[in-house]
């Protein structure tokens, strides 16, 4: 029986997943801390309380994410997009493409039929196109981020922005919400906005069937159907799991692979 | 003869009247809910200081965002053009202009006939604008007033990593937390701005003398910033650089009424 972790600190929410042989027998994600070491901590007795098991019970344990060189009971640490490929892979083996939105970065990645990465682009330079986007949107129209995605389902006429940076993206959102433009419009236009900016990165890595998205914005069905239209290509729907446990996930696959090789 | 210029920007409307070409009325405010308003509020307020009424005024140029919604204006010109000939017309040796606002910054290479030449302008993005600089006095907790005295503070000379405003106040946060002290982080935030506004100096080249204006060249913690950045000393200039558009709107009027 091998049992092992993985530990995915992100700058927004930290992820822990354990698996038992292969198979998820606890998950869980908490918002980050201040401190990587006190994220990881949470995290991961969140997901050691759930299937009543202790630090001492995981044989092996992978970390990544920006705060991967700070996790405390790591044995070994991989890079995000590694991770990112190998769970997604898992998730869905069909998958060619991943669109990773995470709180403050945007990864697009084409890999191979081993989860090899082939060719990857990322975004941490812009808030604009990343997770931050959506949180500082939500914030002004003050609902939940996770209402966000349904906005695009129940309007007509989205509005549009003239301009992709964040901040003046927010002073339109607020005089539109000062002119009284109904609420759903302004998120589906929120949604549209995100989706276009990381459609652009999307395409210039010219994508192949399938596409998955993961990351914490994959759950926006908005950004979901906006991209699709945009990119005229399906993005198929994980259902394996939660797509924002990707990146832990793969850390965990990878554990496992060490304990199995050695 | 008497003339005005007229800047309508994205956060301050600037009015200045020119008597001949001296001087006679200045005024500079926060934008209000419409253009037209801003206008008005500010020609009025400039107004109060001298007696003066639109009818003593023989010809008014606008320029700036609003330009086409300033209800006196005579006729409008681009802000690249009034910007130019203002600072041509106070310092004839300036080559390039850089010019930070509430919400953009550009360059201008001015020829020796006193032309634009060439000029550069970022207004899709925050940072590298005035608007940077009030989001991180605002996750500092002071005023933007003070920015530039604090600056003289620093001792130990920070960087900051992050050029996108919403990534940058998030690192402003977390050096607060660690302790750093509010001058180092301003000497760090103004290295910053004046880094980006430097490099877009760089896309067109610096050619000196190098003169800087804009509501941000008030700051003398940036303008220092940019001096150590571009390598070159910022020449003087002899007016309050946030109204030097409406002081060239106003020579282009003055100029433009002699004909």
């Amino acid at each position: 029986m091998k049992i092992v972790a993985g530990c995915d600190v992100g700058s927004l929410t930290a992820k822990a997943v354990i698996l038992k042989d292969r198979r998820i027998i606890a998950s869980a994600i908490v918002r980050s801390r201040a401190k990587p070491q006190q994220s990881a901590d949470n995290v991961m007795s969140e997901a050691l309380s759930q299937c009543g098991l202790s630090q001492s019970d995981i044989q092996l344990c992978v970390g990544t994410g920006y705060g991967r060189n700070q996790i405390p009971f790591v044995n070994h640490i991989m890079s995000e997009i590694a991770c990112h490929a190998k769970g997604a892979k898992w998730m869905m083996p069909s998958v060619k493409t991943i669109i990773d939105i995470g709180g403050q970065d945007c990864k697009i990645m084409r890999i191979d039929k081993n989860a090899q990465v082939q060719n990857f682009l990322t975004n941490d330079k812009c808030a604009s196109g990343t997770g931050r986007f959506l949180e500082v949107m939500a914030q002004v129209l003050n609902i939940d981020i996770s209402e966000l995605g349904s906005t695009t389902q129940k309007s007509h006429s989205p509005i549009t922005f003239a301009s992709t940076c964040t901040v003046w993206a927010q002073a339109d959102v607020i005089k539109h919400i000062n002119d009284g433009v109904p609420p759903e419009d302004i998120g589906a236009g929120v949604n549209a906005a995100m989706a276009n900016r990381v459609a652009i990165l999307v395409r210039s890595i010219k994508p192949e069937k399938d596409i998955a998205m993961t990351g914490g914005v994959a759950k926006n069905q908005g950004v979901l159907s906006v991209m699709e239209k945009i990119l005229g290509l399906r993005i198929k729907k994980i259902r394996k799991s939660d797509p924002q446990l990707a990146g832990a996930i793969g850390a965990a696959i990878f554990a496992h692979e060490k304990i199995t090789n050695n | 003869m008497r003339v005005a210029g007229c800047d309508i920007g994205s956060l301050t409307a600037k009015v200045i009247v020119l008597n001949d070409d001296a001087i006679e009325a200045k005024a500079v405010i926060r934008c209000v809910s419409s253009p037209e308003k801003s206008a008005e509020s500010v020609i009025s307020q400039a107004f109060s200081q001298t007696g003066l009424t639109l009818s003593d005024i023989d010809y008014i140029v606008g320029t700036g965002y609003g330009k086409n919604r300033i209800p006196f204006a005579n006729h409008t010109e681009s802000e690249i053009t009034c910007h130019a000939q203002g600072v041509s017309a106070l310092v004839p040796e300036v080559r390039t202009l850089i010019d930070i606002g509430g919400q953009d910054a550009k360059v201008i290479k001015i020829s020796d006939s006193g032309q634009v030449s060439q000029y550069v302008y970022n207004d899709k993005c925050a940072s590298g604008t005035g608007r940077f600089l009030e989001i991180m006095a605002e996750a500092l907790e002071i005023s933007i007033d003070h920015m530039g005295e604090l600056h003289d503070q620093a001792k130990e000379k920070l960087h900051i990593s992050n050029q996108c405003v919403i990534f940058a106040e998030s690192e402003v946060i977390s050096l607060i937390n660690e302790g750093k002290e509010t001058p180092d982080i301003i000497w760090g935030l103004h290295t910053a701005l004046a880094n980006r506004a430097s490099s877009l100096a760089r896309s067109v080249g610096i050619v000196p003398e190098v003169v800087f204006t804009g509501g941000v060249a008030k700051n003398p913690g940036v303008a220092e910033a940019i001096a150590r950045s571009i390598g070159l000393p910022l020449a003087d200039f002899p007016l309050d650089p946030q109204i030097s558009g409406a002081y060239g709107a106003a020579i282009i009027a003055l100029k433009h009424f002699k004909k």
